[in-house]
């Protein structure tokens, strides 16, 4: 009777896995989603602790599991509620590590368990415990690439760890994949040499490691998509384990909708997955190409000067970017469009879907800032409304407006539409230098006549821009 | 070979639920627009913490002697359901953010 109910328990567990990630993928119906497979998750974790039977006898040691879960409920509540909200990507990479941890955590004790069982039998009948290795074997692998990738993903979204690229990472790190493989195919080959569990853990670490390392911080959103496909066949790893169907069913929905999402978010940014994983060597390729080109000289404009120009257009029209988030300069942004308004400007936001490098970045950070969502241009109406504008103001964007993603059928990013800036009387960009932004290419943009450059942090700019036009 | 023959028809059902789920990981998400990426991925994210389940029953079936597995299981379980947690929190409160821009 009692498993009967647990084995209804993980069906519906299932099922919510799956109609919950279904309306994730509609803005109408996402929230309530998350919250379908919210509930789907408790009665499972419920419903084990107090229904699962291991050998006919029901699970102990409650004590322990229930400050087990407290404590990570706890602390998982508490940093999730408290996080900025330019800071999400980083907690969801370092969510997605706790994952990665928890399924090679589960493969070594497992293995643990295995190993002690063999010894009593005189590591008599190796063969019948082979796939079981297989499988531990895979899920400490995959678990542990995925833990260490992502702890490295979350340092470098909030810049502890900076990038790093040698010549030939790309063939060490394949060296050390392999070695791991090697290792593993060597404990399967004969499971009473336990030494090669850890071998391969350590191996599988440095991997993630080595893995994530070269990757640039803009790309990270797609790598953290990526790791966190990875979890998901490690969970499944636990659900072979255990013949568990719902640990089974969640874990491979996540490897391969993570996939498949992970594809979607590189073709949203109009480049190759492959491109992103060895990217750090063809975007310095291109970076140098493009800049053996003649560029023109760009004239950079003073804040007095910016601040006497958008007070005294008619219309202004912000187009944010990747630099806004990180200086996280919404707030004072919000406060330049009100003062702004208070002077009869009008003021509005073009929002390029891709803003940010994490999609729909722009959106949520702008909602947070209460930015009122009328005012927030999508790509076409944008592009309508640019030629009626007499200033565009663009902060920390690059890629997005770059007139070469139209007319140089040699750029990387050829075939991406853009906001096309150009078509206003007047472009400021705010940056933080010349350096060539996200997809490492020289932006013309910034060359030419209309333009004019106006350098700094965004949110030091724009405070300063708002007391600016304050004391005029 | 023979054993992988063997293993194979042994585990029939739960090779058609890994297929399966491809399948329908895959269509379910085919139709995502990019604004919802990252709320997706998030709370992909926390579904994946169902393996918090695996570490439970680690937990659960340790001889109340048996330190590593204790410990280890118990480290499991803390992260896992951070993961849960975590992931379905932060999924909230980035969609708390889409309703609102909705709202106004």
């Amino acid at each position: 009777m009692e498993s009967n109910l647990l084995t209804i328990i993980y069906l519906i567990g299932s099922i919510t896995f799956i109609i919950g990630l279904k309306m994730l993928s509609n803005p109408a119906s996402a929230r309530r989603g998350n919250r379908l497979a919210g509930f789907g998750m408790m009665i499972a974790i419920a419903g084990t602790i107090f229904l699962y039977k291991h050998e006919g006898e029901k699970l102990h040691n409650y004590i322990w599991i229930f400050s087990a879960l407290f404590i990570g409920a706890v602390i998982g509540r508490f940093s999730a509620k408290k996080v900025k909200m330019t800071a999400m990507p980083e907690m969801v990479s370092m969510f997605n590590g706790m994952g990665g941890a928890c399924a090679a955590l589960i493969s070594l004790v497992e293995f643990n368990h295995l190993s002690k069982e063999l010894s009593y039998t005189g590591g008599g009948d190796i063969s019948s415990v082979q796939p079981t290795v297989l499988i531990i074997v895979l899920g400490l692998i995959i678990g542990s690439v995925s833990f260490a990738g992502s702890m490295i993903a979350w340092g470098k979204l909030n810049g502890t760890v900076k990038d790093l690229s040698f010549k030939g990472q790309n063939l060490i790190s394949l060296f050390i994949l392999i070695a791991a493989l090697g290792a593993g195919a060597y404990l399967i080959y004969d499971p009473t040499q336990s030494i090669f569990v850890y071998i391969i853990l350590v191996l599988s670490l440095l991997y993630g490691v080595m893995f994530v390392m070269p990757i640039g911080g803009a790309d990270m959103p797609v790598v953290i998509s990526l790791l966190n496909s990875f979890t998901g066949v490690a969970a499944a790893c636990g659900g072979f384990l255990y013949n568990n169907k719902v640990m089974l069913t969640g874990g491979i929905l996540v490897g391969a909708a993570g996939t498949l999402l992970t594809i979607l978010m590189c073709k949203a940014m109009n480049r190759s997955l492959r491109n992103v994983l060895i990217g750090s060597f063809g975007g310095n390729k291109a970076a140098g190409a493009a800049g053996g080109k003649e560029q023109g000289a760009y004239k950079e404009i003073s804040l007095p000067d910016t601040a006497m120009v958008m007070s005294y257009a008619n219309k202004v029209m912000i187009v944010p970017g990747y630099g806004l988030a990180v200086a996280q300069a919404q707030h004072i942004c919000h406060d330049l469009e009100k003062i702004l308004a208070d002077k009869g400007v009008e003021v509005k936001y073009a929002i390029h879907p891709v803003a940010g490098r994490m999609p729909g970045h722009m959106n949520v950070l702008l909602a947070e800032a209460d930015v009122s969502y009328e005012k927030l241009l999508e790509i076409d109406e944008a592009n309508d409304e640019f030629k009626t504008c007499d200033v565009v103001l663009i902060l920390g964007a690059n890629d997005v407006v770059n007139p070469a993603a139209k007319n140089d059928p040699e750029s990387p990013i050829y075939g991406m539409p853009i906001l096309e800036v150009e078509q206003a009387k007047t472009v400021i960009v705010n940056k933080r230098s010349m350096k060539p932004g996200y997809a490492g290419i020289e932006n013309d943009l910034f060359f030419r006549p209309k333009t004019s450059m106006l350098f700094g942090d965004a949110k030091k700019v724009l405070q300063d821009l708002v007391s600016e036009i304050k004391n005029m | 070979m023979e054993n992988i023959l063997n293993w194979i028809s042994q585990n029939e059902q739960i090779i058609y639920i890994v297929v399966l789920m491809i399948f329908v990981g895959i269509e379910v998400i085919g139709r995502v627009p990019s604004v919802l990426h990252t709320p997706l991925m998030s709370g992909a994210n926390a579904i994946h913490g169902v393996v918090v389940i695996g570490a439970i029953i680690i937990m659960g079936k340790a001889e109340t002697d048996n330190y590593l597995a204790l410990i280890l299981g118990f480290l499991a379980v803390v992260l896992g359901t951070l993961n849960v947690v975590g992931g379905f929190v932060v999924t909230d409160r980035m969609l708390e953010m889409f309703k609102k821009k909705k709202g106004n």
